[in-house]
């Protein structure tokens, strides 16, 4: 990371960690949405920018975080339950799930992780001890010493904290060997292979490390919003994710956080101004997909001669 | 029990042909054009609220069923045209996101249009009963349902395995490119093959608007088992898409039935299952 990078970095955070003084009520919560769907995308990159494993099932383990989440602190609302239980409930349904789907590549894995994800949405959507469709409600926010995560700074500043120590994790693998093995893999897998890597155990660890790090998001959300719905299985899910880090521009990570916030920016803008906030996004989409095929690092780097 | 076996697996064949209408549109528009065109549902879901206008403005079921699909088509083709085409030289999941892009257009233009609620639509006079067979009350639609999709299917297969249109569509859905080098106009091809599996959509939103109502969000209901049956049939293949329509028409149905509580998780372990023993389908190719 250059100085340049890591200064603009140390600047977004403090802005963001000062927000809450500076705005109202409904602006820092979009801004913690941001946030939490930012650490979802972020590991989703890590899979799709730089593994390049296009997984349609990801919000399994946002799902499988938030129902954790939701279970646990229901019972014993600490930070054990908050962050440790969904993480690796979520790293254990990854490797499950991994296991299985690294065998196969291109659209049957897509097919795959889509099925997988969506088994977890059916039996949530029927079965009325997670309270079928409507989800689990009224979940606490975990205790924490001397934070009063009901308020709605202190619970800003347990975000960002979580927000910040994902990215640098996520930054450090990526930039790690085992990154440059991942990337490599992206480029010419049967090159990889050929060299005496053992490419699947490669790829099975980068779905876990995703998985753990999606299913700490899926908590966060059951945090967030006092609630879980099978909503956060559904198959959308995953697909606002893709997205999410399509837009921002993959292989990049803070344009997975990037693209969450235009996201959802322009979700709730455009959803402020008119009805028809669907059609809105829809079309920007497919505008974004046609005309700026880098996301918004791509045409940044364009703009003003930027490079990786 | 038995009359109450027949009645389930009469409606599961009727689901089974809706299945079919609809997942051979995907299937050879992914054989063909390697798109995983995630609107498929929405081309379903416009043609019953195109199907539910039609039928209100001209009183007419079966005027409708001819020309809801045709508009349904012309969509289809237009997106070809103007959005698929310019990106077929990048990576593939540009288009899934520009399908995906669709999927939210579409179901805000049927809200805009046609309100959110759930709108029913009639049956046609000629099939509004229902009949009697073997001590089963099978509403007469759903019979209907089930030959008109058996006679589309055959008239599907007439046309692609015996007429030389269908042997320009599977030698594309083979290799593409060179059907284009023995000069096939290959992009028409692809317009012609979007917009009629478009149409295909159209046409089983049409059917189903009875059955099923309409509403907003039935595009993205339907997506994924349609998904899952191009995929247990096998990428491309029709038969594979007849077979496996009918199969997860049947697992669905006797699911729901059986074990209300499993019933949605039956069809993905069996994909899941299919895609893990035998990555290409039942009747795909074997993987490059």
């Amino acid at each position: 990371m250059t100085g340049l990078r890591l200064l603009a970095s140390a600047l977004v955070v403090v802005a963001v960690a000062l927000f809450p003084l500076a705005a109202g009520n409904y602006p820092v919560k979009l801004l913690q949405e941001i946030l939490i769907w930012g650490i979802f995308a972020m590991s989703l990159d890590l899979l799709m920018g730089y593994a390049g494993m296009v997984s349609f099932g990801h919000s399994a383990f946002f799902g499988i975080g938030g129902y954790v989440a939701a279970l646990a602190l229901a019972r014993s609302p600490g930070l054990v339950s908050a962050l440790l239980l969904p993480a690796v409930a979520a790293g254990l349904v990854a490797l499950a799930i991994g296991f299985f789907s690294i065998r196969v590549s291109g659209v049957y894995f897509i097919m795959l992780t889509l099925a997988f994800s969506q088994m977890f949405h059916a039996y949530t959507f029927q079965v009325s001890w997670l309270g079928a469709e409507d989800g689990l409600v009224g979940i606490p926010r975990p205790a924490v010493p001397g934070v009063d995560l009901n308020s709605l700074r202190g619970f800003h500043g347990y975000l960002l904290v979580l927000v910040v120590l994902a990215a640098l994790a996520l930054w450090r693998i990526v930039s790690s060997p085992f990154g440059h093995v991942l990337r490599g893999i992206h480029e010419n897998e049967a090159r990889m292979i050929a060299l005496g890597y053992a490419v699947d155990r490669y790829k099975l660890l980068a779905f876990v490390i995703a998985g753990v790090v999606a299913g700490v998001a899926g908590s966060l959300y059951t945090q967030f919003n006092g609630s879980i719905t099978p909503d956060a299985f559904f198959w959308k899910t995953s697909g606002e994710a893709l997205l999410m880090v399509i837009i921002g521009g993959t292989g990049t990570l803070g344009g997975a956080m990037l693209g969450a916030a235009a996201f959802i920016l322009l979700q709730s803008l455009v959803s402020t101004y008119t009805e028809r906030w669907m059609l809105i996004l829809g079309a920007t989409f497919i505008l974004l997909v046609l005309f700026a095929p880098g996301g918004i690092v791509g045409a940044l780097r364009g703009r003003i001669g930027l490079r990786a | 029990m038995p009359v109450d076996l027949f009645g389930q697996a009469l409606n599961g064949l009727a689901y089974g042909v809706l299945l079919f209408l609809l997942s051979v549109g995907l299937t050879l528009i992914f054989g063909m054009l390697d798109v995983v065109n995630l609107a498929h549902g929405s081309f379903y879901m416009l043609g019953a609220y195109a199907g539910l206008s039609l039928i209100a403005s001209t009183g007419s079921f079966w005027l409708a069923l001819v020309a809801a699909p045709l508009a349904v088509g012309l969509i289809g083709a237009l997106i070809e045209r103007s959005c698929l085409r310019p990106l077929y030289r990048r990576p593939p999941l540009d288009q899934v996101l520009l399908t995906f892009g669709f999927i939210y257009l579409f179901e805000d233009v049927v809200k805009w249009i046609w309100g959110g609620r759930i709108r029913s639509i009639p049956p046609p006079d000629l099939f509004s009963g229902s009949v009697s067979l073997w001590g089963a009350v099978i509403p007469s639609y759903r019979l209907f349902v089930i030959a008109f999709g058996l006679a589309m299917a055959a008239l599907l297969f007439l046309l692609v395995e015996r007429t030389r249109l269908g042997a320009i569509i599977r030698a594309g859905v083979f290799d593409a490119e060179m059907t284009g080098g023995l000069g096939i106009n290959i992009h028409r091809v692809f317009t012609g093959v979007f917009a009629f599996g478009a149409a295909l959509g159209g046409l089983s939103g049409v059917i189903a608007g009875p059955i099923q109502s309409a509403y907003p969000s039935m595009g993205v209901t339907i997506l994924i088992p349609a998904l899952i049956v191009v995929v247990v049939g096998g990428l491309g293949s029709l038969k594979g898409s007849l077979i496996g329509s009918l199969l997860i028409g049947q697992a669905e149905t006797f699911g729901k039935a059986w074990m209300p509580e499993a019933s949605m998780l039956i069809i993905y372990v069996v994909m899941a299952a299919i895609v893990l023993v035998r990555p290409q389908g039942l009747f795909g190719r074997p993987l490059k």
